[in-house]
């Protein structure tokens, strides 16, 4: 119960957050990337905002046995830099740059631009679903 | 407040949407001790994933999503959008970013927020190709007339 509470209190945190700084307009995002052009910078205050909390969040967690409201910690481990890593993230910048949106801002733009943003996240399911596939 | 030479930017507003967002995933550590990767929730939700968190935590969590834009369009200020211009662009951004988030492990939320403020170098060296590789694309785009 406690986890279903935190996971939509988390989740309209983060929409709220996207919505307010601008992230879920996909020509703002766009300009981030462009920046040889009309280079908009809002989003590095973005990420750093939120990066601010985030190190303040780990420090804590280190102090902690178990977090506050589940038996343990389930944390990624992976340490490898490896191609998929590297092939991953080069891919996901191709499909940003080209769109202007990741998951977060589209995920949360369904409820105001349901038709663009349906075909982007569609289209992401389906991409996350080829993964599956592939490596099934 | 304006941020001069950029009449466009909202530094701001980024900043507190910033804030919160990092409060949103704080509260994933903190409280449920996990990582708010919204890729990997979003994979989850559609069951495409084999680890992470429970399904109806994930949908949970992709509502609030929703939610949370709602609340902000309707209390605050109308969300502004502007999409790109054309479907297939759409399609392929769509299509492209959910299978690399998948082969990356990772994405803005994961990689660029919760793993750099972990100073994990995986996620430090992914965020840094990601936008590396997105303002490439970017470049590349108004060359060849896809910009838009």
């Amino acid at each position: 119960m406690r986890e279903f509470v935190i996971a939509l209190a988390s989740g309209t945190l983060f929409g709220g957050g996207l919505a307010i700084s601008g992230m879920m307009d996909p020509s703002r995002v766009r300009g981030f990337l462009d920046i040889f052009g009309a280079w908009d910078p809002t989003l590095a205050f973005v990420m750093g905002g939120a990066v601010l909390v985030m190190v303040v969040a780990w420090a804590v967690q280190r102090g902690l046995a178990k977090p506050y409201f589940a038996s343990n910690f389930k944390l990624p481990d992976t340490q490898r830099i490896d191609r998929k890593l590297i092939g991953g993230a080069v891919l996901f910048g191709v499909g940003w740059g080209l769109a202007g949106l990741c998951p977060g801002p589209a995920l949360g733009a369904l409820i105001i631009e349901p038709i663009s943003a349906g075909i982007f996240v569609a289209s992401m399911a389906a991409g996350m679903t080829l993964y599956r596939l592939f490596t099934a | 407040m304006m941020l001069p030479g950029f009449p466009y930017a909202m530094p701001v507003e980024g900043f507190v949407g910033g804030l919160l967002i990092g409060l949103a995933a704080a509260l994933m550590l903190l409280g449920s001790g996990r990582i708010a990767g919204i890729s990997g929730i979003a994979a989850r939700a559609m069951m495409l994933s084999k680890s992470g968190a429970t399904i109806p935590a994930a949908w949970l969590f992709v509502v609030g999503l929703l939610l949370g834009a709602l609340v902000v369009h309707v209390t605050v200020a109308p969300i502004a959008t502007e999409f790109p211009p054309s479907t297939w662009m759409l399609i392929a951004g769509g299509l492209i970013v959910g299978f690399g988030t998948r082969l990356g492990s990772g994405c803005t939320s994961g990689h660029g927020v919760c793993g750099m403020a972990r100073l994990s170098p995986r996620s430090l060296i992914a965020t840094a190709t990601l936008i590396a590789s997105g303002t490439a694309t970017v470049a590349i785009a108004n060359v060849i007339g896809w910009g838009w």
